[in-house]
């Protein structure tokens, strides 16, 4: 046996063929993949939309494979043991694996061909999804499951009004009981979606551009939509076996039997395509055991498949959704606070010992704590676990699976905690996997990690065994003003790109002077360095402030002119200011004299500092405000600039309950009322999006001040290392923080108060210092040796009549 | 600094800026013979020279990493994704399979640092 052809390069087939490599595989292996790139994280596909890029989401491709990409295999000949692929190529085998998933399920519904139906399962798939949202304000998911919940997510962060349509009578119906549906329903509307149940898709309407232009349900209610997304249940793909007389179930799947070998011994089949006891499944997890039972299959191994967990917990949304286990038992035994959205269910056999599953909606602790105990008996009575949710040093049996996706079991952590010495979950997961692929183990190897012994290590990196935190004490009480000092007396070695900014940015908070000045020079990342973004040819772009978003046309002409002389790229960022791309380091120092010549000054894109503080126009031109938003925003950010924090930190400011700021994503984001302003705290953007929390209600504008002030100087002493705010405040608990900024609880107000004041006293614009510094500008160039040449490798195109880097090539692709 | 004894007599040296313009834990580049050439004074005093090119972004851009230590080891981490790289051997501490040139540099009497690329 020497050639091995997979057929699909996605989760299931990667880690087969790693799976293969790592057993020693001796024999040549041939990957056919239909799609035009290799296999990627389909788990994480939906954070592509928030700005995950794809490089991010693939796995890299094992050495010594040959992968085919856009190669779509058409036929198998088992009799010559050959594939063929579309573009004609014959590729031999002598082990064929099926790897091909599934396909999304489109009902029959009389316009799903129309333009801007969608389905939600591939790169390219969000890519079109991406374009038709650009210019289409309402959207639909058909389908109300975990997926369908996914991509309504995703249609409402590109700015859609979303609705979702499910034909049961509750949302999630796989996974909830109607006492749950309806809880995450209430979660779901307060994010602004609208939700239909028991109700279906009669027809795709068509506007007169013979775009979708609506959606018409069964009682003729019609939803304004352009863009339709179909999330109804997927199909595995058996099309080639079905073509080639593998025996496939009666709803479709290719049947294997537990070593995964269809009924060709020298077929197999892994993943979303394989159906095995009459189950096909829709979960990572088991697709990945399947992926090793076959590789080990095929390196002459024993392995087997059997019956694999379905637990699913909901990502996104920021609302906790997750059952495991089984749906129903003997006993259940529920909790319920309406108030604060929270169900959850217990299942129990009959003698209320054995734990045979759960349901859990806005608060999936149950989930993460007793999940493994799944069969096994309670730690504890039902009622008392779920109030509490279980005593907190719960001993978990070493055969109990804690991560799902990976098959690990909590003996596998342990073994691999005391054989390796690890200390943080990141060696659990390089060691393991486990808490890799959708991430809701995490919590458990956490616990897991403290309940074994270990001192879990809060050390920020090898130079200083201190957290931030403690750092920050230690710079602030020893009144320490330099890295050399402070590494010697307190770390060891000569640090990294870890602590180093770290170090800086403590520095500037505390007023050290100028952030380019003499020792601290060297600590700063490249940003800071040059005071500017770095893009990924190696140029940087230039971000002046702009306050409030408000500018004036002349200087909006000083920018244009600016960006047309140097040939830069211009863009309006999501915070309401111009970001301009393409510069080379020794322009820098040209640019921003012009800039600041015109009065404006550095808007710190490149810091973990303010950034932005958006504001709608508020009271004075819109008809609905109850407030300046704009003067707010203003004031807010002259006093928060260049102020050194954990992490970036935005903000922005509402004119009224209207919203138009979107405030409450922001790390403090204000809201104004008949009677003052709404603070919210913790809000996130981004990669893990979080609704702000209310933190004082109907302040005065002075108090306002106060109380953001505190909760900021707070915030900068205690985070964590890149912790933004919302982590923050979820880690400290939002009445602590509370307690300890509005009540005072610690005695520290008043400090934290003088702090503030001597960053808005001590504020100077770091472009304007740099640029009237002789010897700062030296750093500016691009050749020590040659300070008038430009970097020869930075080269342009053009594109939409602006530039764009062409990239130096990277070795080339493995084939 | 670490280059081959034999190899010292042959190298072409060219001198690329003073001793001074260099901050200590901080790089800067030298165009050398057409190649981009990341030059780096640590905080004892002693220079290292490895390839500009970031073997994983494809960018010129190493000289502008943070300098550190890793394990006691010179080492930089790359501005675009963070790899680290040793400034010994140019070999990336996170994938050793990937590796930078690195190049011989010296003071010479005038206090010029100078490249040996040859
Ligand atoms: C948005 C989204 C979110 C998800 N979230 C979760 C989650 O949170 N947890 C979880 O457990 N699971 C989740 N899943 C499901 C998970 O992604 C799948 O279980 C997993 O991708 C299955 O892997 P696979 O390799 O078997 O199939 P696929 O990922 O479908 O890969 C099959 C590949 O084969 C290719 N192919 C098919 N036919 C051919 C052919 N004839 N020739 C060549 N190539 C072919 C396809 O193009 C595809 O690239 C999610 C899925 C999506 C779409
Ligand atoms: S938030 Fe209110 S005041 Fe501001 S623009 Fe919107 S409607 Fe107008
Ligand atoms: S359960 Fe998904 S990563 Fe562990």
């Amino acid at each position: 046996m020497s050639r091995l052809v997979v057929v699909g390069h996605g989760p299931t087939s990667n880690r087969l063929v790693e799976a293969l490599l790592a057993g020693g595989f001796a024999g040549r292996v041939t990957v056919l993949g239909e799609e035009p790139r290799p296999a990627y994280d389909r788990v994480a596909l939906t954070s592509y939309l928030a700005g995950r890029s794809v490089e991010d989401l693939t796995y890299p491709v094992p050495e010594g494979v040959v992968l085919r990409l856009s190669s779509r295999v058409t036929a198998i000949d088992r009799d010559r043991r050959t594939v063929t692929v579309a573009d004609g190529h014959v590729e031999p085998y002598d082990v064929l694996v099926l790897a091909t998933g599934s396909s999304p399920f489109v009902p029959p519904v009389p316009g799903r061909d129309l333009p801007g139906c969608f389905v939600y399962r591939t790169i390219d798939d969000l890519d079109a999804i991406r374009e038709a949202a650009a210019g289409a304000t309402g959207g639909v998911v058909i389908g109300g499951g975990l997926l369908g919940l996914e991509a309504a997510d995703a249609l409402r962060g590109l700015g859609l009004a979303t609705h979702v349509v499910e034909m049961g009578g509750w949302l999630m119906p796989r996974q909830l009981d109607e006492g749950g549906g309806a809880v995450l329903r209430g979660h779901i509307e307060a994010l602004g979606l609208t939700v239909h149940t028991e109700a279906g898709a009669k027809e795709v309407a068509a506007g007169p551009d013979g775009r979708v232009s609506g959606l018409v349900k069964p009682d003729g209610e019609i939803i304004d939509a352009q863009v339709v997304v179909f999330s109804a249940g997927v199909r595995p793909r058996d099309e080639l076996a079905r073509q080639a007389g593998l025996e496939v179930g009666p709803r479709g799947g290719v049947a294997v039997d537990d070593g995964m070998r269809t009924s060709d011994p020298a077929i197999y089949a892994v993943g979303e395509c394989a159906l095995h006891d009459g189950m096909v499944y829709g979960l990572v997890g088991p697709c990945f055991t399947m992926a090793e039972v076959a590789a080990d299959r095929i390196l002459g191994g024993e392995a087997v498949f059997t019956r694999a967990d379905l637990s699913t917990k909901l990502k996104l949304l920021g609302v906790e959704v997750a059952q495991f286990g089984a749906m129903d038992g003997a006993l259940d035994v529920t909790f319920m606070d309406p108030v604060g959205g929270v169900y959850q269910k217990l299942f129990v056999s009959d003698d209320a010992r054995t734990l045979l599953g759960g349901i859990c909606v806005g608060d999936a602790t149950p989930y993460n704590t007793l999940k493994p105990f799944v069969g096994r008996d309670l730690p504890g009575a039902p009622s008392e676990l779920l109030f509490t949710g279980g005593p907190a040093n719960m001993e978990l049996p070493d055969d109990a699976q804690v991560c799902s996706c990976n098959n690990v079991t909590k003996g596998q952590v342990c073994a691999a905690i005391t054989g390796n010495g690890l200390t943080d979950v990141a060696g659990i997961k390089a060691c393991t996997r486990a808490g890799t692929t959708c991430g809701s183990c995490v919590p458990m190897l956490k616990r897991i990690l403290v309940s074994s012994g270990v001192e879990v290590s809060k050390a920020l990196c090898e130079h200083f065994t201190y957290s931030r935190a403690e750092l920050f004490d230690i710079v602030r009480v020893r009144g320490i003003t330099t890295f050399s000092q402070l590494i010697t007396e307190h770390g060891t070695g000569r640090g990294c790109d870890v602590c180093k900014p770290v170090v800086a940015s403590i520095l500037a908070s505390l007023g050290n002077g100028h952030i380019l000045d003499g020792e601290q020079a060297a600590l700063q990342d490249t940003n800071d360095h040059f005071l500017a973004n770095i893009q990924r040819n190696g140029t940087y772009s230039v971000v002046p402030r702009i306050p409030g978003g408000e500018i004036t046309p002349d200087k909006l002409i000083v920018i244009g002119e600016v960006a047309r002389d140097f040939g830069l790229y211009t863009k309006i960022t999501g915070g309401q200011r111009i970001d301009l791309f393409g510069a080379r380091v020794e322009q820098l120092p040209r640019i921003w004299k012009r800039l600041v010549d015109a009065g404006f000054e550095s808007g710190h894109a490149y810091g973990k500092a303010l950034r932005t503080i958006k504001s709608c126009v508020g009271s004075t031109w819109c008809r609905y405000g109850v407030q300046d938003s704009v003067g707010l925003a203003i004031a807010l950010e002259l006093r928060y600039r260049g102020l050194r924090s954990p992490h970036k930190l935005k903000s922005a400011v509402s004119g009224c309950a209207r919203e138009c700021a979107e405030a409450r994503s922001k790390d403090f984001g204000i809201i104004a009322t008949e009677k003052g302003w709404n603070l919210y705290v913790g809000g996130n953007g981004g990669f893990t999006p979080r609704h702000a929390d209310l933190f004082a209600s109907d302040l005065g504008t002075e108090e306002l001040i106060r109380v953001i002030d505190r909760f900021l100087m707070f915030y900068i002493r205690t985070a964590d290392r890149l912790q933004r705010t919302s982590a923050w405040v979820e880690d400290q608990g939002l009445d602590y923080v509370r307690q300890v900024v509005l009540d005072d609880s610690l005695g520290i107000c008043a400090d934290l108060e003088a702090q503030m004041e001597r960053h808005v006293a001590g504020y100077a614009d770091e472009w304007r210092t740099t640029i009237e510094d002789p010897d700062k500008l030296r750093r500016f160039v691009s050749f020590v040796n040659a300070p008038g040449t430009p970097d020869p490798s930075i080269r342009f195109e053009t594109e939409r009549d602006q530039v764009k880097p062409v990239l130096i090539p990277l070795e080339a692709v493995r084939s | 600094m670490t280059a081959l004894r034999e190899d010292l007599e042959t190298t072409c040296w060219t001198p690329v800026c003073s001793y001074t313009d260099l901050l200590p834990e901080r790089g800067a580049c030298a165009l050398v013979d057409g190649r981009q050439v990341a030059l780096f004074r640590t905080f004892d005093g002693v220079l290292y020279a490895i390839g500009n090119h970031d073997p994983f972004s494809g960018a010129q851009v190493l000289s502008r990493g943070i300098v550190g230590t890793r394990t006691g080891e010179p080492c930089v981490a790359s501005p675009m994704h963070k790899q680290v790289f040793s400034l010994v051997t140019g070999v990336c501490l996170d994938d050793p399979a990937v590796s930078v040139p690195t190049y011989p540099v010296r003071v010479a009497a005038d206090g010029a640092v100078e490249v040996g690329a040859g």
